[in-house]
């Protein structure tokens, strides 16, 4: 887990383990070296060679897990794949077992997504290898924010300022926190725009602003971002069609003459086309979708090398921050430390 | 029963429901043969320092036996009942078969028959606590079972569950239920809230506990039936019970240790021995449940005792299971956290939930000549730190891993026989 504001972080587990505005920016300073990389003819370093780094996906995922298998090649690191859905791990088996079985493998770095928040934090408790959150159910996809914050920064030169609105099932996704986080860190400003079953029961201490009309949202931001609509809500009753969020949220061929002349429609992958973004929209030039997918590679290369290259991890400036999501128990009075497990 | 040598406790203050004294206990025969100053017997319990009181009684107890016994069993339960200093304990219905017919209430029964602790056996309401079909209640009760419910499985039919007080009534038993919407808790794993929100893990609306409080008032209003109240978590239960209670309706309460001492803010860490049903809830709502405890309107304090095995405790947040250990800490938390008069702290741990689980004949009475030697001595300044490692149960998971508290007991005392001396189980 993380440790004090100024020990070097050995695991990504979400934002704040980064240390605020300093240490993300440390990461896309990073990420432009590896850009370069990724742009030669042969897009490959001998950075972490003998470095062995692990998949660990409980959860299916193709474009996440090539882009981290993409990451790792290209700095020459050995991958495996301990493929969690085609093995006897099913729901059920203790993590701890598992992670153990592959850090006595001699691994380096775990890179885990699971469908339970918190897995990979539990996971990061219990080996020496670095441990990197490639998703955790609703909670957090650290390496997904990074890859937008660089991904804003290179069309708008810097976050600070910038006006972004997320939008859809904030409620379900665990970009859209770390996003958040991200964002916020670096000085930009956040709307949430959903309706009221796709948000957050509580967003006590989150730096944003909330909008159910996307409409009026839209000519004052710099940054629209785009949510996936999960087709399975709609047997939760968050609501009544897709064809309803589609007229009140979705980036329609009208709504996009909303938005400034310059500014960013960006979405996570993958796209519902139709449902939350019009196809036409998708391949608007202002859409950087595949921008993000290719930044992806080389944010990914930046947070491996930084774990595993320097062999000091990423070192944590003292900034707090902005929300208290980091689940270090010291950010919660009442929460325990490790020397005292039980202390309310 | 074969002439064992009398004991006396000495040197220690006794307290009981009716008052406090400082007093000799003698103990002959498994009953109290004496109370008064300077009393010898064969055999001397030392209590400088100590309050002697009556055996500590528990509402909610989970054994575990049959079915899952790599996590407890009605053995080591009961002796980590005996070492937190309780004389009877009442074991929940959600083993696997559930106790809701005459044979695995009888089972039970005879399981704790040579345990250090008496244990009493509640019954399900429905069959296999599925909430459709009643249970035979008047077969359960014929055994003895003073107290019905579905544990975990609280009954959600508003009709079912009136059929259920009804016919409860008839039988002089008292239906007990962990109030919990099923719907609206809609697969929530903690207390949903600011802390659910930021850790992404699917929360449970207080709302969920409230509106079955209130549904179960109302019936308690139509049936008449005798209401228990488990694990109040909510301020706005505490208030609705203590509303229920002025208006004179036949309903107790209880609040667990945890609910009185540890927050939501504890799943921050995603380690499932937090996680509880119902869940661990705000600052606020600990407030609330300690306010009530201090002004009656929870009157019972119980551990919800729930083993579970490491491995369970090693999955993901969502995924384990629900409960934490209770028997050997109860005791301490109530007088580490509470600021209440010790007799007050005892009602709730003692004669209290005697009552109400029908043990009231037995259990929780007055320290005085005649009555049966179910006693417990505590020492309320000593200090300990909690390790689940060494407790008596099967299981570790106890929330307060090496939080340091603030009394334990000396010694316990089951029939006239020392099962715990100096804070050792002795069987």
């Amino acid at each position: 887990m993380s440790g004090g504001s100024s020990d070097p972080v050995r695991h990504l587990l979400d934002i704040p383990d980064l240390g605020g505005a300093a240490g993300i920016d440390e990461v896309l300073r990073l990420t432009d070296s590896f850009v370069e990389v990724s742009e030669r003819p042969i897009p490959k370093v001998p950075a972490l060679r003998g470095k062995t780094v692990a998949w660990l996906f409980y959860e299916d995922s193709t474009r996440t897990r090539l882009s981290f298998e993409t990451a790792a090649k290209r700095l020459s690191a050995d991958t495996m794949n301990f493929s969690v859905s085609s093995s006897s791990v099913k729901k059920g088996e203790s993590l701890r077992d598992t992670a153990k079985t592959i850090e006595a493998m001699g691994i380096d770095a775990i890179v885990v997504r699971h469908s339970s928040a918190g897995a990979p934090h539990r996971i990061a408790g219990w080996v020496d290898a670095a441990v990197i959150n490639a998703g955790d159910g609703w909670h957090a996809h650290p390496t997904q924010a990074l890859l937008d914050c660089y991904t804003i920064r290179q069309h708008r030169g810097d976050l600070r300022g910038q006006h972004i609105a997320i939008v859809g099932d904030i409620k379900h996704s665990r970009v859209a926190r770390s996003d958040v986080l991200a964002f916020t860190a670096m000085g930009a400003e956040v709307t949430l725009v959903a309706p009221p079953t796709l948000l957050p029961p509580s967003l006590e201490g989150w730096p944003v602003k909330v909008s159910h009309d996307l409409d009026q949202v839209l000519p004052t931001v710099d940054v629209v971002y785009l949510l996936r609509m999960q087709r399975e809500r709609m047997n939760e009753a968050l609501l009544p069609s897709l064809r309803e969020y589609t007229a009140c949220f979705g980036l329609t061929n009208r709504r996009v003459d909303l938005l400034a002349d310059d500014a960013l429609v960006m979405h996570p992958g993958p796209m519902n086309r139709g449902v939350e973004i019009a196809a036409e929209v998708a391949d608007l030039p202002r859409s950087v979708i595949l921008d993000q997918v290719r930044n992806g590679v080389a944010v990914r290369m930046a947070v491996l090398y930084l774990l595993l290259g320097s062999g000091t991890g990423l070192v944590a400036p003292p900034a707090a921050p902005p929300i208290r999501t980091d689940p270090t128990p010291t950010d919660s009075p009442s929460a325990h430390t490790e020397e005292d497990p039980a202390r309310a | 029963m074969p002439e064992s040598p009398s004991i006396v406790i000495k040197g220690g203050r006794v307290v009981d429901a009716t008052g406090e004294r400082t007093a000799d206990v003698v103990i002959a025969d498994g009953r109290i043969a004496a109370v008064g100053a300077d009393l010898d017997a064969d055999r001397t319990l030392d209590a400088a320092g100590c309050i002697v009181a009556p055996g500590l009684v528990d509402v909610h107890t989970h054994l575990r036996e049959p079915g899952k016994e790599e996590a407890e069993t009605v053995e080591t339960g009961a002796r980590g009942a005996a070492l937190g200093g309780y004389t009877a304990i009442l074991a929940m219905p959600n083993t696997t078969p559930a106790i809701d017919s005459a044979a695995v209430v009888q089972q039970v029964l005879d399981l704790g028959r040579t345990a250090p602790c008496d244990v009493y056996t509640s019954g399900a309401i429905t069959v296999g606590r599925g909430g459709e079909q009643l249970a035979p209640m008047a077969e359960m009760a014929a055994l003895g079972v003073r107290l019905f419910t579905d544990d975990g499985s609280g009954v959600q039919s508003n009709a079912l569950m009136r059929r259920a007080m009804e016919y409860a009534t008839g039988l002089g038993v008292t239906l007990a239920q962990h109030c919990e919407d099923d719907a609206l808790c809609g697969g929530g794993h903690m207390h949903e809230g600011e802390w659910s929100a930021r850790l992404g893990i699917p929360g449970q609306p207080a709302e969920a506990e409230e509106l079955m409080v209130m549904r179960d008032i109302a019936l308690a209003r139509l049936t008449g039936c005798k209401v228990h109240f488990q694990h109040m978590s909510t301020a706005r239960s505490v208030a609705m019970i203590r509303d229920a209670i002025a208006a004179g309706l036949p309903v107790t309460a209880e609040a667990t240790t945890h609910h009185f001492t540890l927050t939501d803010a504890e799943c921050a860490s995603y380690d499932p021995v937090f996680k509880v049903n119902p869940p661990l809830r705000t600052a606020e709502d600990v407030a609330a449940v300690k306010a009530g405890l201090a002004d009656g309107a929870i009157g019972i304090i119980a551990t919800d005792h729930a083993p579970h095995t490491a491995e369970t405790k090693e999955l993901p947040f969502d995924q384990a299971p629900p409960g934490m250990l209770g028997l050997e800490t109860a005791l301490a938390l109530a007088l580490t956290e509470l600021d209440l008069p010790i007799q007050q702290v005892l009602a709730a741990l003692s004669w209290n939930p005697a009552a109400v689980i029908g043990a009231g004949d037995t259990h929780g009475l007055p320290v005085a000549e005649g009555n049966p030697a179910n006693l417990c001595v505590i020492d309320p300044e000593v200090t300990w730190t909690v390790d689940g490692a060494a407790m008596a149960s099967r299981s570790t998971n106890t929330p307060y891993q090496g939080r340091e508290l603030k009394g334990r007991v000396r010694h316990t005392i089951l029939a006239g026989e020392p099962v715990v001396i100096s804070g050792e189980a002795q069987r």
